[in-house]
């Protein structure tokens, strides 16, 4: 079965948005004014120091949080909750104990109304993608980290959206799983053009990966800063400019 | 489905080898029986010969070949039948009574916080009164009859289940919900494919106690106002001092038991194949 995507679709523009919570009657205040524009199919890495705010952020992107003021379009639309155009890959694989791979992976598209052998059918595809044809039938508990995190991959990309959100997807994955990755990231974001929103703790994923890093200041009352990833892909960690990009940011946190 | 993985790998072994592997493996089997039933075993064989060599009072406790035997006439003949079917019509109605109340209702509990939080001191109080001490109030309405032996079942069943079934629902990860929430299921959704089969594994916790508390007082109310049922035997034989048929009806309650549970444990297999 062959997909075929149309329209580089999947833009981004956030404006004003502010948000905070309320805790034991006080108020925190996580993202002020924020103000950004993701193009279409692009990859932007969000990077900052916990309570940064930027797993809300991306959190209000995903729809699972209403922002106190301002908003997101995407494609020219206000968006409200949560959308088919848009889907989250979480830290956790989150996969469901009862259902195998391969219900999984089909669950998002079957939970969206498609029928089971369809969701099936374009699961399997995806699967493919990921490299777990041989576990199609296998349970998540026989499933290594790294393998269960490619199934939450897989599950997001089987309903086809045009952005792509991912809470530091390979936070629990170990050095080793985490560079194959980030290979594998870059393949499908190549193959699948989708927009990728990716927030990470880890400046050398964010430079492997991203074609623009936004690092959000704990201070609220700072703007963010942008830098520009220009290197060809795939990215060697080991080349001079890579380097540079990484004491780049290291010193955006004080780090040498 | 999981066998796959495994079995095509197995298939290629050439067949001396598989042949070595069945023989080690018949041997594992044996192997395992003796460890998980050998003290049983041990523990009928020296009932039979201290009770057959006079170390145990044979007439309060009979050799095991002579309760065995009456076990069989008392089946054979019927006579014990009829207390099995009655015995087993009780606690059946009773704990599909609990079941078809307490799951529900633990479904719809387990989901609105403020009913819970309304319905949990109560729950506590009838979960800690013994069923038992309640009897007489039941015999008080319901009479001597089998409404109120039913009945005493039932509410010691029915609390296990339910609060169970609550737990379950409770205790569903709530990261499993919101990733179906971001996919754009809606509750119903959600209910039918998150937290209905969440809940399965800690339902069943509560079903396997609720079998064994149901035996429990169903023996209990026999033994206080029956005429007929296995606990009303145990009693009855003892009176008559018919030891024999006391131990059988004593070993045939046990069997009932053990069948409920073993009933339980192969649905639940059935229904939660990926865990284990």
């Amino acid at each position: 079965m062959t997909i075929t995507r149309f329209s580089a679709r999947g833009e981004v523009i956030i404006r004003d948005l502010s948000k905070s919570f309320q805790i034991d009657g006080d108020k925190l205040t996580v993202l002020k004014n924020v103000n950004l524009d993701i193009s279409a199919g692009e990859s932007l890495a969000i990077v900052g120091a916990s309570g940064s705010g930027k797993t809300t952020l991306l959190r209000v992107l995903a729809g699972l949080e209403e922002p106190d003021s301002g908003g997101v379009l995407i494609d020219g639309t206000p968006v409200h909750g949560l959308g088919k155009e848009r889907a989250v890959i979480f830290q956790e694989p989150r996969l469901l104990p009862w259902l195998t791979v391969l219900g999984n992976v089909a669950f998002g598209l079957e939970v969206q109304g498609v029928s089971r052998r369809e969701a099936e059918d374009r699961a399997r595809h995806y699967i493919r993608l990921v490299g777990l044809t041989a576990f199609e039938a296998a349970w998540p508990r026989q499933l290594s980290g790294g393998m269960a995190q490619r199934v939450g991959i897989a599950r997001a990309l089987t309903i086809q959206p045009e952005i792509l959100l991912l809470d530091e997807p390979l936070g629990a994955l170990d050095a080793m799983t985490k560079l194959t990755m980030h290979e594998e990231l870059t393949r499908i974001w190549t193959e699948e053009r989708v927009t990728m929103v990716l927030v990470t703790h880890d400046l050398e994923e964010a430079i492997f990966l991203a074609d623009r890093v936004l690092i959000l200041p704990k201070e609220k009352s700072a703007s963010p800063r942008v830098i520009e990833i220009d290197l060809p892909r795939p990215r060697d960690r080991s080349e001079a400019r890579f380097v540079r990009f990484r004491q780049q940011l290291m010193a955006e946190f004080g780090l040498h | 489905m999981t066998y796959e993985l495994i079995e095509p790998a197995r298939r290629s072994h050439p067949k001396w080898l598989r042949r070595v592997a069945n023989g080690q493996r018949r041997r594992n089997v044996l192997g395992k029986i003796a460890a998980d039933y050998g003290l049983l075993f041990a523990f009928f064989a020296l009932w039979q010969i201290a009770s057959g060599a006079g170390w145990l009072n044979p007439s309060v406790f009979p050799p095991l070949d002579r309760v065995a035997a009456t076990l069989w006439t008392g089946i054979a003949s019927g006579a014990l039948l009829d207390d099995i079917a009655i015995s087993l019509q009780r606690a059946g109605i009773a704990f599909l009574a609990a079941v078809g109340l307490g799951i529900p209702l633990g479904l719809f509990m387990g989901q609105i916080r403020a009913i819970e939080r309304a319905l949990d001191p109560i729950l506590q109080l009838f979960r800690q009164t013994s069923a038992l001490a309640l009897y007489p109030v039941f015999i008080l309405l319901l009479g001597l009859g089998e409404a109120s032996k039913v009945f005493v079942i039932f509410w010691a069943t029915l609390f296990p289940i339910l609060l169970a079934t609550i737990g379950g629902v409770k205790e569903v990860d709530t990261k499993l919900v919101e990733m179906a929430r971001s996919f754009g299921a809606s509750r119903r959704t959600i209910f039918r494919r998150v937290i209905l089969p969440a809940s399965v594994p800690p339902i069943f916790v509560g079903l396997r106690l609720s079998a064994t508390t149901a035996l429990l007082l169903l023996i209990a109310a026999e033994m206080i106002g029956a005429n007929k049922g296995v606990g009303f035997q145990v009693m009855n034989a003892q009176y008559n001092f018919q030891i024999p048929l006391m131990f059988a009806a004593i070993f045939l309650l046990a069997f009932l038991g053990l069948a409920a549970n073993s009933v339980l444990m192969l649905l639940q297999r059935r229904l939660c194949r990926w865990s284990a």
